[in-house]
C-alpha cells in the first residue's frame, strides 16, 4: 500500500464524517429484507428500492462523500500541503487517493446492492448490481475528485449533479439522461443480468463508452489541477 | 525608495549550496497587487522577511515554494522554476502558516510518512534523525493531536527536514510560540544556517528577530523595501526618530527647557501639550525627569506615539 493511500485511508476513516456512509446502505438492506420478509411481489418494491434508493441515492451519496473526502478535506484543512512538497508526480497523488475513493465506496455500495438484488430477484441480479455500482463508483469517484480541485464547494455542486441534474431534469428532459452516471450504472446492470426490475434509457455501448471516459477524463483533469495547485491568497 | 546596503553573505557558498532567485516577481489578485516587482537572491545562511501583516511576505513564500504561479517574472531554485515542478522538493522543505497535520497521526508516523514520500533510502532512520533535530524523541509517539503549539510546530519543521533539503522555507514560524521555544527554534535554525543551509523565515514581529545573525529582507505594501545586514537595520530601528506626548504644569517652561536636551530634535506646543521629537529613545526617556526636576515642573504624562509596526517599517523605508 502506498504512502499517498496509506495516509488518505487514515484520514478518511479517522473524520467523523466516514460514519455518514454507514445508515444508508443498512437503510437499503433493511428495506429490502422487509419487503422479502412480508412477501410483497419484487416487482412493487424491486424498483423503488434497488433503482430508486440504491442506485439513485446511496450510490451517488456514498460517493460523493468519499469522493470529495479523500483530497478536498485535506485541501480544506491545509495538510495537503505535506503531500505536495514531496517530488512526487502528481498522478502517484491522484491515482491512488482515487483508488481509496473508489474501493471505499465500491464496498460500502456493492455489498447491500448485491443483497438487496439476491433478495428481490436472483444471484445473478445481485452480482450484477455489485459490478454495475462498483463501475459506478469509479466514474462518481473521479468526477467528484476532479471537482474537489476545480471548485471550492465540491460537496456542494456534487449534490447539484447528483439531485438537480441526475434526480430532477433526468424526469422533464429525457436528453439528459444521456449524461448520467445513474443511467449507465442501471444500463450496465441490466446488460449483466436482464431483468424486469430495471428499465433502462441508455443503450449499453453508449453506457460503457461514456462511463470509461468519464473516468479517464476526469482523472486527466484532476492530475493536470494538482499541477498547478496554488495555495489560496491568504495573508496573515 | 533607497535599498540599505547588503551585507556580504554570512557563510561562503559550498559546493551543495543551493540559490533561491526572484527576479521581478509580481503577483496580482484582480486589481490588488500582492507582490509588486520583487528581486531577490537567497543564499546559505539564516535570512528574515519581515514586513507587517499584508505586506505579501505569505504570498511572496508561496511563490517561492511553488504553491503560487507569479504573475510575473521567476522564481528559480538553482536555475529551476519552482513552479509546477515538483522535482524541487528534494531540494526545498516548508512549513507553511496554516497550522496543519494529520493530528491523528504520532509524530513519528508523520514524519516517517514524509521520508516515505521523499522515497528515501532509510526512511526510519531518516524520521529518527529528524525528529531528534527538533529534539521531539520523547514524545514522538503520542498523537500529533495532544501537542502544544510549540511541539506540533517543531514537528512540521521535522517533516520539513526530513529529506535534509538544502532550502528551508518558513511561513510565521514562531506565531504562538513561548520565548523559550522561540530561541530553541531560533538555535535550530541557525544551527542550519551554518551548516551551510539556505534558510528563509517570515515574520511580522520585529522582536522576534532580534536574535538573528543573518541578512533582513524588509516587506512594505508588497515591496522589498529594505535588504541588508540584520544590525544596520536594527540600528536605523533604534536610532529612529520616536514621538512623545508630554503633559505638565508649565509646558510652555517645559519646551524651553527641551530644546537645550541634545537627544530631542523637536518640540510642538499645543493646548492639549507638548508633542516631543526625539532621536534617540533611551538618551530622551533618562533625561526627561532630570530636566523637569531642575526647571521645577511635574510631568503628568508621558506616553510614546507612533509606535505602530507600520511607522517603523515605512521608517525603514524612507531611512
Amino acid at each position: 500500500m502506498s504512502t499517498v493511500s496509506w495516509i488518505t485511508a487514515r484520514g478518511l476513516f479517522g473524520r467523523r464524517r466516514f460514519l455518514m456512509l454507514l445508515p444508508l446502505p443498512l437503510v437499503l438492506v433493511a428495506l429490502a429484507v422487509l419487503c422479502r420478509s412480508l412477501g410483497v411481489d419484487p416487482g412493487q418494491w424491486g424498483p423503488p428500492v434497488l433503482v430508486g434508493l440504491g442506485l439513485a441515492v446511496v450510490l451517488p451519496v456514498v460517493a460523493l462523500i468519499v469522493g470529495t473526502g479523500v483530497l478536498g478535506a485535506e485541501i480544506d484543512d491545509g495538510t495537503v500541503v505535506h503531500i505536495l512538497t514531496k517530488p512526487l508526480p502528481r498522478w502517484q497523488i491522484v491515482l491512488p487517493k482515487l483508488a481509496v475513493a473508489v474501493g471505499v465506496s465500491a464496498a460500502t455500495v456493492a455489498v447491500p446492492l448485491y443483497v438487496a438484488g439476491v433478495l428481490a430477484d436472483s444471484v445473478r441480479l445481485g452480482l450484477a448490481l455489485a459490478a454495475a455500482s462498483a463501475l459506478g463508483a469509479l466514474a462518481y469517484s473521479a468526477l467528484f475528485l476532479a471537482l474537489s480541485l476545480v471548485t471550492r464547494r465540491p460537496v456542494l455542486l456534487g449534490l447539484v449533479y447528483v439531485l438537480i441534474w441526475e434526480g430532477l431534469l433526468g424526469n422533464f428532459v429525457s436528453g439528459t439522461k444521456v449524461l448520467s452516471i445513474q443511467q449507465w450504472v442501471i444500463a450496465l446492470a441490466d446488460r449483466m443480468a436482464p431483468t424486469e426490475l430495471l428499465s433502462t434509457t441508455v443503450s449499453v455501448p453508449v453506457a460503457g463508452v461514456l462511463t470509461a471516459l468519464v473516468s479517464v477524463g476526469f482523472t486527466v483533469l484532476a492530475i493536470d489541477r494538482l499541477r498547478s495547485f496554488s495555495v489560496a491568497g491568504e495573508t496573515s | 525608495m533607497t535599498t540599505i546596503s547588503a551585507s556580504p553573505e554570512a557563510a561562503a557558498p559550498t559546493a551543495a549550496a543551493s540559490t533561491l532567485d526572484l527576479a521581478g516577481v509580481s503577483r496580482w489578485y484582480g486589481n490588488v497587487v500582492a507582490v509588486n516587482d520583487v528581486t531577490m537572491r537567497l543564499g546559505p545562511g539564516v535570512t528574515g522577511l519581515l514586513g507587517p501583516n499584508g505586506a505579501g511576505k505569505t504570498t511572496l513564500l508561496h511563490m517561492m515554494a511553488g504553491f503560487l504561479a507569479p504573475s510575473r517574472g521567476a522564481v528559480t531554485l538553482d536555475g529551476e522554476p519552482t513552479w509546477r515542478n515538483p522535482g524541487v522538493y528534494r531540494r526545498l522543505g516548508l512549513v507553511s502558516e496554516r497550522e496543519a497535520v494529520h493530528s491523528f497521526l504520532t509524530a513519528y508516523e508523520f514524519v516517517l510518512a514524509s521520508a516515505k514520500l521523499h522515497r528515501l533510502p532509510d526512511p526510519e532512520a531518516a524520521a529518527r534523525r529528524a525528529i531528534a533535530l527538533v529534539e521531539m524523541a520523547d514524545a514522538q509517539d503520542r498523537r500529533i493531536g495532544t501537542y502544544s503549539k510549540g511541539m506540533r510546530q517543531r514537528t512540521r519543521v521535522a517533516a520539513a527536514l526530513v529529506h535534509d533539503p538544502q532550502v528551508l522555507l518558513l511561513d510565521e514560524p514562531f506565531n504562538g510560540m513561548d520565548p523559550r521555544q522561540r530561541l530553541h527554534m531560533m538555535q535550530l535554525l541557525h544551527r542550519l544556517g551554518d551548516a551551510g543551509r539556505t534558510i528563509l523565515f517570515s515574520s511580522h514581529i520585529l522582536e522576534e528577530v532580534e536574535q538573528v545573525s543573518g541578512t533582513v529582507q524588509v516587506m512594505v505594501a508588497g515591496r522589498l523595501a529594505a535588504s541588508g545586514d540584520f544590525r544596520t537595520i536594527r540600528r536605523l530601528m533604534t536610532n529612529r526618530p520616536h514621538v512623545f506626548a508630554v503633559r505638565s504644569t508649565d509646558d510652555r517652561a517645559l519646551a524651553v527647557a527641551l530644546m537645550a536636551e541634545v537627544s530631542v530634535t523637536g518640540v510642538e506646543l499645543d493646548r492639549a501639550g507638548l508633542t516631543v521629537r526625539a532621536g534617540d529613545y533611551g538618551a530622551f526617556t533618562r533625561a526627561l525627569p532630570k530636566i523637569a526636576l531642575a526647571h521645577g515642573i511635574r510631568v503628568r504624562q508621558l506616553t510614546p506615539e507612533d509606535e505602530s509596526l507600520e511607522s517603523v517599517f515605512s521608517y525603514l523605508v524612507e531611512a
